[in-house]
């Protein structure tokens, strides 16, 4: 019966050369993909990935999660793991850290784009695995484009304070970038020496020297990324490079400015800190308003103390602006990667740990705010960043009494320290001896 | 001993090494999902990082590349295809990463931190877009000048 077995020859077919369109050799036609540009693009991930992976842990141990109340990730187990104290100099290191996890991350949207544009034929390859170890390295994969996925989402979202996702930032950024770093690193391990080798294949200088006319697709590739039946191409190599390097040139262009002070600052046209509030001694940028956090003028008017715990001690703004005081220039670093340096004058920390009865260099600190809601409502420091002279319970900035938004009437700075741990609308100061 | 390692690669189509590394990857993965599942927000988890995997190839692509086959199919073999590709390529990405700006999707967190609106994004990125599109032209314009007067 001739109909029967044309019935299992399609059947057969489809068995042997896969479901008809994606998964057929045919369908993926672009004369530009191949083993030598999905190298290229990999290793320019990877070197990007690598300042944003080192960053990002860093930013981990920078919360000195070991103080009661700091760590953002109680039950990490094993993952939250750090190798040191959270230093207070050199004063621009967050700054710098964290501004290059931020900016770097959205530098390399348009690489990692690119690159998942690179390799698409190989998600529909057939059969879906040649051997075991191949399925198991595919069944990676999943992890890999997933967690990278999921890391730049929640990392782009959060900056922005689009908070769509149903679970806390920082435990599901914390986990997502092991899942993917895990994922990562066996990918590196496999693949490395097979993208060397790719990169040879061609010689870069000369692939930037050929325009439209010379482009030829690469040879064939037991990997099956050059298309079988490849189209004319309608752009170069280096047409698509300088597209994806343009990309990433204009996704850095207009953030970095957020780091930056000065009219630079302006520059940063699509960042959400990179905003000019004016020219006076509080315009710079508020990170959490007072009104969204709960704090009005009834709490921090004349009738506002500030509390020293253990020692009964409670202070007026009068008595902390009689202590002595000190002027640094500080810089405020959020974990958003926004920053700006400003002048702030205030009491040294280490000066109310001694009216406190407590001797600096050997108690830490947990400061407790006015705010009603939100996180961050205390925090604690670390003994070595309580004794650090320029570490101050700041009253004023760049001259002026510091705004409400800004944290009137007393805030914290700390060098070095994260945003959110220089606590804004200061309540209570609680010096406590530290445990080693 | 030779023979059983070539034993093994057939069986399993790598060396042992790359199972160990692959049990490695897997196992330190696992172990950050019981971390997920301690903070209790694994449902949530898991559809985002499902999402995350499918988002690039089952729906960015298919959108970028019908625009493309669209603009492809407009144009012709006209050689100003890219001078169009590349603007509207970048103008997409900024919108891809910055919707929650420009849309003003984030407006009620954005004022409850920030204390501004959002209101100037759109109108930034709009004239981001144009100067895109302008810079594209003008070189095409420049190019084609350059072509025309070599020949001559």
């Amino acid at each position: 019966m001739p109909e029967r077995r044309a019935d299992e020859g399609r059947a057969g077919a489809w068995w042997r050369d896969g479901p008809p369109g994606p998964f057929r050799p045919g369908f993926w036609r672009s004369p530009l993909r191949g083993p030598w540009l999905t190298s290229v693009l990999g290793l320019a991930l990877l070197a990007g990935l690598v300042i944003v992976a080192v960053t990002g842990l860093l930013s981990y141990a920078a919360y000195n999660p070991r103080l009661p109340g700091n760590d953002m990730t109680p039950g990490k187990g094993l993952l939250g793991f750090y190798l040191f104290d959270w230093p207070t100099r050199p004063v621009w290191l967050y700054r710098v850290t964290q501004g290059a996890h931020v900016v770097v991350g959205l530098t390399l949207v348009p690489v990692l784009l690119a690159k998942l544009w690179s390799v698409i034929p190989k998600l529909f390859v057939w059969p879906p695995a040649r051997s075991i170890a191949e399925g198991i390295e595919r069944a990676s994969l999943v992890l890999l484009v997933g967690g990278a996925g999921f890391q730049f989402a929640t990392g782009i979202l959060n900056i922005q304070l689009f908070y769509v996702f149903p679970f806390s930032f920082y435990p599901a950024h914390l986990y997502g970038a092991w899942i993917f770093l895990a994922a990562l690193a066996v990918h590196v391990a496999v693949r490395l020496p097979r993208a060397i080798r790719a990169l040879r294949s061609r010689d870069l200088r000369r692939e930037l020297r050929t325009g439209l006319d010379g482009t030829r697709p690469e040879p064939r590739d037991p990997d099956g990324l050059v298309a079988a039946d490849p189209a004319p191409p309608t752009m170069s190599r280096r047409g698509l490079l300088a597209f994806v390097g343009g990309g990433s040139a204009m996704m850095f262009g207009l953030s970095a400015g957020q780091t930056l002070d000065g009219p630079l600052r302006r520059t940063a046209l699509l960042a959400p800190h990179g905003r000019v509030y004016g020219t006076g001694p509080n315009d710079f940028q508020v990170n959490k308003t007072a009104a969204s956090l709960g704090v009005g003028a009834a709490d921090t008017g004349a009738q506002w103390r500030l509390v020293l715990a253990g020692a009964g001690l409670r202070l007026s703004r009068e008595d902390l602006l009689r202590m002595p005081l000190h002027t640094y220039a500080l810089p405020i670093a959020c974990v958003e990667g926004w920053s700006t340096e400003q002048v702030w004058t205030g009491v040294r920390l280490a000066d109310l740990a001694r009216l406190a009865g407590a001797a600096p260099g050997s108690v830490m600190v947990t400061v407790r705010s006015l705010q009603r809601v939100g996180y961050f409502g205390q925090a604690s420091l670390s003994a070595g960043q309580v004794a650090d002279p320029r570490s101050l319970l700041a009253l004023r900035v760049n001259g002026a009494d510091l705004s409400l938004d800004h944290g009137f009437p007393a805030r914290i700075i700390v060098p070095n320290a994260p945003g959110v741990h220089n606590t804004k609308w200061v309540r209570e100061l609680d010096f406590r001896p530290e445990r080693p | 001993m030779n023979r059983r390692a070539g034993r093994w690669r057939r069986a399993y189509g790598a060396g042992p090494w790359h199972l160990l590394l692959l049990a490695a990857c897997f196992a330190l993965a696992a172990y950050a999902a019981t971390r997920v599942v301690a903070a209790g927000i694994w449902t949530g988890f898991l559809v985002w990082f499902v999402g995350a995997v499918i988002v690039h190839d089952l729906v960015l692509f298919p959108l970028y590349s019908t625009a493309d086959i669209a603009a492809r199919a407009v144009s012709g073999r006209s050689p100003a295809i890219n001078h169009l590709r590349v603007p509207a390529g970048l103008s997409g990405l900024l919108l891809l990463v910055w919707f929650p700006l420009v849309l003003r999707a984030s407006e009620r967190n954005y004022k409850g931190a920030v204390g501004l609106s959002t209101a100037p994004y759109l109108a930034r990125w709009l004239a981001i877009t144009v100067a895109l599109f302008a810079g594209s032209g003008l070189l095409y314009a420049l190019r084609r000048r350059g072509k025309r007067t070599s020949r001559r």
